[in-house]
């Protein structure tokens, strides 16, 4: 059955590259509602006189400085990958896109 | 589609208007969220760290440096820095991108509003409006293999190098760039390479074209008159020399008339420059794909520049390149002219390095603009590849002024140090060339000229010095060249008086 939530659901598992089956369509759509209806009653609650958070932690201008460290191992990095050739990462060939 | 409007015609009839994005590559040592080193040339995949590679767990810090270049690049272009900004998310799938975001700025850039005069070779000034600039990271190197000629369509693989992913970059882009006209891609150019050459004086990137540490998207439309509504445009991606910036915008304007004439609609779309065959061609159309889902970077606080520190960089900015252009213009007394030729030569700091060596700023441009221009056009090359330092001109110039060289032979001794024999004295001594200043060969060759050429000797005698010059001919020939001919004029009318 497509409602807007499950339709949602599905544009965002598609951009995600994520595979749904209907059975996790429909079940995910009921738990997003949920939560979004649950974040809304936040902005009952905001009145112009509490300022917007872009951050939880009230932190600012946390620099690290320009100082090289030292680099991971090349072949422990290759190790990790599905597949290596030249010192590089093999990925399957992309299409339609361009470097 | 492959017609085109001839491009006088297109620009008669439409008006252009683009829109330039330019991501720059800081030449900060470390990449801008870890500290993995970021330096060109390495070998793949060995300035990687958790961060760079988008490792679960691994958690970004801001490089302090790169900020502070961002900010001396926004102050650069008139911008407004931002009294807070923050990072933001971009999500999108790509090999390139392993963290399957990049971390950039959406909302809330750090620099905004502002603008860049252009030059124009003939001087004309055509002022560019700044939209915003914001800081984001580069992304992987992808090399496809296989396919036809390497190219991304039937490629069998691809490889992946996440040395650059993380490097940090600065995207500046503009407002809609009207007005210009039929000179809309010299503007374009002109507008890149004015940024090129102001990120290297503010000493923020390499700003290398051939090694992509400087990028240019190009957005073209076409509107039937400056009045009328802006059309829809197309965006040429990774125009990646100052040439192609002007071709790949000549060839979308002829392209879209094309379009437009044929009563078809202009399709928004990411358009690739073939820079072997002038052309551009459709890449992806703009669709859900480019859905990027911003919202705020959680693992990363807020940037609050303090205003200090900002009037602080302002202070220190350097003079930018057309400040200094009009500067030294004055103090090197050329021309307005004279000066256009010399930075569209790219000869403005050999110059400088010249007149610095104890050069006079006339005969250095004299050298550069002359006999080395010609030398540059000769061999297909531009004047700071030739195999001569400004220190070595001052060294050829000091042999001149000191009677050394006279102006014929010091062409022979730079000929010579451009054919690599080493320094203007090397040359002078392997060579063989100084003046001849000792006045005793020079009078041995005279006699036998005069002896030689009896017929003028006599009528040099009888007060007719109209054919002195076969005599000066003779001696120079005699001494290959290595004669000054004013000394000899005078030795010459000595010895036919008083003998």
């Amino acid at each position: 059955m497509s409602t807007p939530w499950r339709d949602e659901v599905a544009r965002v598992a598609a951009l995600a590259r994520i595979d749904l089956v209907p059975d996790e369509l429909d079940r995910l759509a009921g738990e997003l509602e949920v939560i979004v209806e649950a974040v809304a009653k936040v902005s009952q609650v905001a009145t112009p006189d509490v300022p917007a958070t872009s951050h939880p932690v009230p932190l600012s201008n946390v620099f690290r400085e320009d100082v090289p460290v030292a680099p991971l191992d090349r072949d422990e990095v290759l190790a990790a990958a599905p597949e290596a050739a030249e010192g590089k990462f093999v990925v399957p060939q992309i299409l339609g896109e361009d470097a | 589609m492959s017609a085109l409007v001839d491009y006088d015609d297109a620009v008669r009839r439409y008006d252009p208007v683009l829109g330039i994005e330019v991501h720059v590559e800081l030449g900060t040592r470390t990449k801008m969220f870890d500290g993995a080193e970021q330096s060109f040339g390495a070998e793949p995949n060995t300035q990687v760290t958790p961060v760079s590679l988008g490792l679960p767990g691994a958690l970004p810090a801001v490089n302090g440096t790169a900020v502070e270049y961002a900010v001396r690049i926004g102050l650069a272009m008139n911008c407004q820095i931002a009294t807070s900004c923050r990072f933001a998310r971009k999500n999108y799938f790509y090999p390139d991108v392993p963290k399957n975001f990049q971390t950039s700025q959406y909302d809330e850039p750090i620099a905004s509003g502002g603008w860049v005069d252009v030059e124009l070779e003939d001087g004309t000034v055509f002022r560019v409006l700044i939209e915003r600039a914001h800081m984001e990271e580069d992304a992987g190197k992808n090399t496809h293999v296989g396919g036809e000629g390497g190219r991304i369509h039937g490629a069998d693989y691809s490889l992946v190098d996440y040395n650059r992913a993380g490097v940090p970059l600065v995207e500046i882009v503009t407002k809609p760039i009207e007005g210009a006209g039929d000179r809309a891609p010299e503007v374009a150019r002109a507008y890149v390479q004015t940024l090129r050459d102001m990120f290297r004086a503010l000493g923020v990137s390499e700003a290398r074209m051939e090694r992509g540490n400087v990028r240019a998207d190009v957005n073209v439309s076409l509107r039937p008159s400056p009045d009328a509504p802006l059309g829809t445009r197309t965006e040429t991606k990774n125009v990646n020399s100052f040439r192609a910036v002007e071709r790949a915008v000549r060839h979308e304007i002829s392209r879209q008339a094309a379009v437009l004439d044929a009563g078809e609609v202009v399709v928004q779309e990411t358009r690739h420059w073939h820079e072997d065959r002038a052309v551009t061609s459709p890449g992806r159309i703009k669709s859900d794909a480019e859905d990027y889902r911003y919202f705020p970077e959680p693992d990363l606080v807020p940037i609050v520049p303090d205003p200090a520190w900002v009037e602080q960089i302002r202070a220190s900015l350097p003079e930018l390149p057309a400040a200094r252009r009009r500067r030294l213009a004055t103090e090197w007394g050329y021309a307005d002219a004279e000066m256009r030729d010399v930075v569209n030569a790219g000869a403005v700091e050999l110059i400088e390095a010249t007149v610095a060596a104890g050069v006079t700023p006339a005969a250095a441009r004299k050298w550069w603009m002359g006999e080395l221009a010609r030398t540059a056009k000769d061999r297909d090359t531009e004047l700071d590849a030739l195999p001569i330092t400004p220190a070595q001109i001052g060294q050829l110039q000091h042999l001149v002024d000191d009677g050394t060289l006279t102006d014929k032979l010091a062409r022979q001794v730079l000929e010579g140090v451009l054919s690599g024999e080493g320094d203007p004295e090397q040359v002078v001594a392997a060579r063989g060339l100084a003046v001849v200043s000792d006045d005793g060969p020079l009078l041995e060759a005279i006699d036998a000229a005069l002896a030689a050429q009896p017929d003028i000797a006599a009528k040099i005698r009888s007060g007719n010095l109209g054919p002195v010059g076969a005599i000066i001919g003779a001696v120079m020939k005699a001494t290959r060249g290595q004669a000054d001919a004013a000394r000899v004029r005078e030795l010459v009318v000595e010895r036919v008086t008083n003998t």
